[in-house]
């Protein structure tokens, strides 16, 4: 007589200490019960010998570990390199979970950038009320020498990735937007292509839509970006702007500009002159017309922000403002993803757009508001507290993680300087199943697709899935332990 | 766009420089490996005391100054030119220095080649000294040539052959004619006269040496025979128009990557051409008597001398020139 689903299932070897709770699941809909989607991946782990996986694990390793795919690890004399841990298991969407998640994001990338485009020009929203002026104004991201200035198409952010999170009810909700020098993409097509090694007939039978074509996408964008006026001199020359091989994400900059055969430029590759920019070549300077900048606001012009930056080019400021250079993403972005600003975001999309936002906002806490602040302050242990201006895991307390010590740290620093921080609730990111330790393990993950916006709105299907590879941990983010894993979106 | 309008080629200075100077490290981490595998079999048939001698020979062509007190062990010598990070010519230092110069500009060249240079570092960095100097010294300076050898072919044949590519051809050209001509002063000058007769024993063997750290050996015996004569030896390895690791070969290979180079660039009277033109015409031109009639040493110290010349002229033309010079309409 066979044996119930659940309990034959559960207790085989690959999934015999698969951690359930209240958290979503991204794979079972009840312990040892599949989401339909996720049927195929489930019967194939139970047929596989975890030797088997094994196995795949190690030559994914090595192809990444062979093909370079590192990251820069700050600080640390000898190996300075290390291979961002891939996981084998594919974190699966349906279909119609993504479409909502695309209209989502196409309607938040465009209330953003019509968002930015009035801060910086007439401020409509300012004198209406609905984001209050100061909060504006003192973003450290905010850039005075933005007003006024025009920029193509009025498209401020081109290039915005965007992190998701699925809370308990099975829900995505947005939990913030990377509007400035968003990364990560290079990982989401690495994945792509060592997983088609690892299960060709699973990704076959699966149906996935491919991500491929995001070089061109964005090329396709960037080349949208150049005046009409540029275009009908030649073919816009586009460049990528990497701060150089020491910079975290440079496995990712020369990976873009090769898929897209853009040349990849240092500041030092670039020079102003009468108000244009040039590239060094061999056969003398050539006219650059778009770049795609991979470097922050604060280092690009030392004449016209930090002073000191040595990766920055002199001038660029002054021939961007004058119309014969192309910048994406604009200067000044930062300040539609401080985490204050974000608070906002429902209510910036419901004034430019007058249409409800299809993805929420995760509950966030203004602490520059005295009673928000006081029930923080009360709840501190149960609260996550953010950095309002920083990106990448830093500057940020998970109370029910946290020691006293580091609470009361938090304590001061918020009184101290409210305007600089946020608190949200602590979120039980969905867990998905990874491929550690010769057996399958839950794991919390966050979704970042990435949206581009040239001639109109594109997203590649599927993203970046972030994994905390650490038991219980809840941050994804590379710097701080964070793997990453494929993203299979459906096509039905 | 017309579909078969060729896209205006475009080079970074920084890219051109940094392909160049890859190529030539990587090249002398191959030549280094290749004296030290062939000093490693000539060790085994000549007595100990020979030793000391060639050794610090050995590193004056490799350009490392000579330890105090003027001895030196081989244990010692083979870290040094092997897994030595002190030493900026080490065989390791020039494998990371040839990743280092392509990780920077990965996106020019193809992922086979980056696989290729990347594996190759890793198995050299990750080889310990006793493995180099004791157990596997063998299977390791033959790692290291296979490896650059490897990467040549790889290069050869998945990357375009466009403008790229010739520095990668100039840089391994103008390191292999330095190189060799380095190593052939260096011998001659610690060798009797070159003689068109038969040589014998001793000193046979470190004229098979010579031919053997130009990788010569079977190539010379195809166009001599295997008798050794020192005349022969030295007009193979200079002005041998098909072997590959003669001077002569070397310079043409240089001059053909600047021609090709300012074709490219619309820079066909510049000064590296010229110089490479000179240097080419010399060794077609010139006879192994007269050579060593008006002094050998100086004659491949001309080599030297020309090639740093043109050294510096392509680093003034095509990688660090003043703007003034360059605006194009």
């Amino acid at each position: 007589m066979p044996v119930p689903e659940t309990t034959r299932s559960l207790s085989r070897p690959p999934f015999r200490n698969y951690q359930f709770d209240m958290v979503y699941d991204e794979m079972f809909s009840a312990p040892g019960v599949p989401r339909p989607h996720y049927e195929a991946l489930f019967q194939t782990l139970l047929d596989l010998p975890p030797e088997e996986l094994r196995k795949s694990q190690q030559a994914a390793d090595l192809s990444f570990l062979h093909q370079g795919i590192t990251f820069t690890v700050y600080g640390n004399d000898e190996g300075t390199e290390r291979v961002f841990p891939n996981d084998l298991l594919p974190r699966i969407i349906p279909n119609s979970e993504w479409r909502k998640i695309e209209n989502g994001l196409t309607q938040r990338i465009a209330a953003l950038n019509l968002f930015l485009e009035d801060i910086y020009h007439q401020g409509r929203i300012l004198a209406d009320g609905i984001v209050p002026r100061e909060l504006v104004y003192s973003c450290r991201h905010f850039r005075r020498e933005m007003r006024g200035l025009a920029v193509p198409r009025g498209i401020y952010v081109s290039i915005c990735g965007t992190d998701l999170v699925r809370l308990p009810d099975g829900s995505f909700a947005v939990l913030e937007d990377n509007l400035r020098v968003p990364s990560g993409v290079s990982y989401m097509l690495a994945n792509r292509k060592v997983l088609k090694r690892v299960f060709p007939t699973l990704f076959h039978d699966y149906g996935v839509c491919p991500v491929d074509h995001y070089a061109q996408a964005l090329l396709a964008t960037l080349r949208a970006l150049c005046p009409p006026s540029s275009t009908s001199r030649h073919e816009p020359t586009v460049v990528l702007l990497t701060p150089g091989v020491f910079n975290s994400a440079y496995f990712e900059h020369t990976f873009l500009a090769q898929q897209m055969g853009i040349e990849l430029v240092e500041g030092r590759d670039l020079l102003v002159h009468d108000n244009v920019v040039y590239m060094r070549t061999t056969s003398g300077l050539r006219r650059v017309d778009v770049i795609y900048r991979r470097v922050d606001d604060d280092f690009l012009d030392p004449l016209s922000f930090r002073r000191a930056s040595s990766l920055g080019v002199p001038g660029l400021f002054s021939a961007y403002r004058a119309g014969n250079v192309v910048l994406a993403n604009a200067i000044g972005t930062g300040v539609a993803d401080d985490k204050a600003i974000y608070a906002y975001v429902p209510a910036i999309i419901r004034y430019y757009l007058g249409e409800d936002p299809i993805l929420p906002n995760v509950q966030t806490y203004l602490l520059s508001d005295k009673s928000q602040r006081d029930f923080v302050l009360e709840h501190i242990d149960e609260l996550v507290v953010k950095a309002v201006g920083e990106s990448g895991g830093y500057g940020m307390l998970i109370g029910p993680h946290s020691t006293r010590e580091q609470q009361d740290e938090f304590r001061q620093k918020i009184e101290a300087e409210p305007r600089n921080y946020i608190a949200q609730p602590t979120l039980g990111l969905s867990r998905a199943p990874c491929f550690l330790e010769g057996e399958v393990q839950a794991r919390h993950v966050d979704l970042r697709p990435y949206i581009l916006y040239g001639e109109n709105v594109t997203l590649v299907p599927g993203g970046l899935t972030r994994v905390a590879l650490r038991q219980g941990s809840l941050v994804v983010n590379s710097s701080q332990g964070g793997g990453s894993k494929d993203t299979w979106v459906l096509r039905a | 766009m017309n579909m078969n309008q060729r896209r205006e080629t475009t080079m970074l200075s920084r890219v051109a420089e940094s392909l160049y100077w890859m190529s030539r490290y990587l090249e002398r981490a191959e030549h280094t490996a290749r004296l030290l595998d062939v000093d490693l079999q000539l060790r085994l048939d000549q007595s100990p005391q020979n030793g000391s001698g060639r050794w610090l020979r050995l590193l004056e062509a490799c350009q490392v100054p000579a330890p105090e007190g003027g001895t030196i062990d081989a244990e010692t010598l083979t870290h040094i030119l092997t897994l030595d990070r002190e030493n900026s010519s080490s065989i390791l230092s020039c494998v990371a220095a040839a990743r280092e110069n392509l990780r920077q500009v990965r996106e020019q060249c193809s992922t086979e080649m980056w696989e290729q240079l990347n594996r190759l570092y890793l198995q050299v960095n990750g080889t310990t000294s006793s493995e180099a100097w004791l157990l596997h010294s063998y299977v390791f300076f033959r790692a290291v040539q296979e490896g650059a050898h490897l990467f040549q072919g790889v290069t050869d044949s998945t990357m375009s052959h466009g403008e790229g590519w010739q520095y990668i051809q100039l840089g391994r050209f103008v390191e292999r004619t330095d190189a060799l001509a380095r190593l052939i002063g260096t011998h001659f000058s610690h060798l009797p006269y070159p003689t068109d007769q038969a040589v014998e024993s001793e000193e046979y063997l470190e004229w098979v040496g010579l031919l053997k750290s130009c990788a010569a050996f079977e190539a010379y015996c195809k166009a001599y025979t295997a008798e050794l004569r020192p005349m022969r030896v030295a007009e193979f390895l200079l002005l041998n128009p098909e072997f590959p690791h003669s001077v002569r070969f070397s310079v043409e290979r240089v001059h053909e990557a600047l021609d090709a180079i300012g074709e490219l660039t619309d820079r066909k009277a510049e000064q590296p051409v010229r110089l490479a033109g000179r240097m080419q015409a010399t060794l077609s031109f010139s006879q192994i008597e007269e050579i060593l009639a008006s002094g050998s040493i100086a004659y491949v110290d001309s080599i030297r001398w020309q090639c740093s010349q043109a050294h510096e002229a392509i680093h003034h033309i095509y990688f660090d020139y003043p703007v003034e010079s360059a605006l194009v309409a």
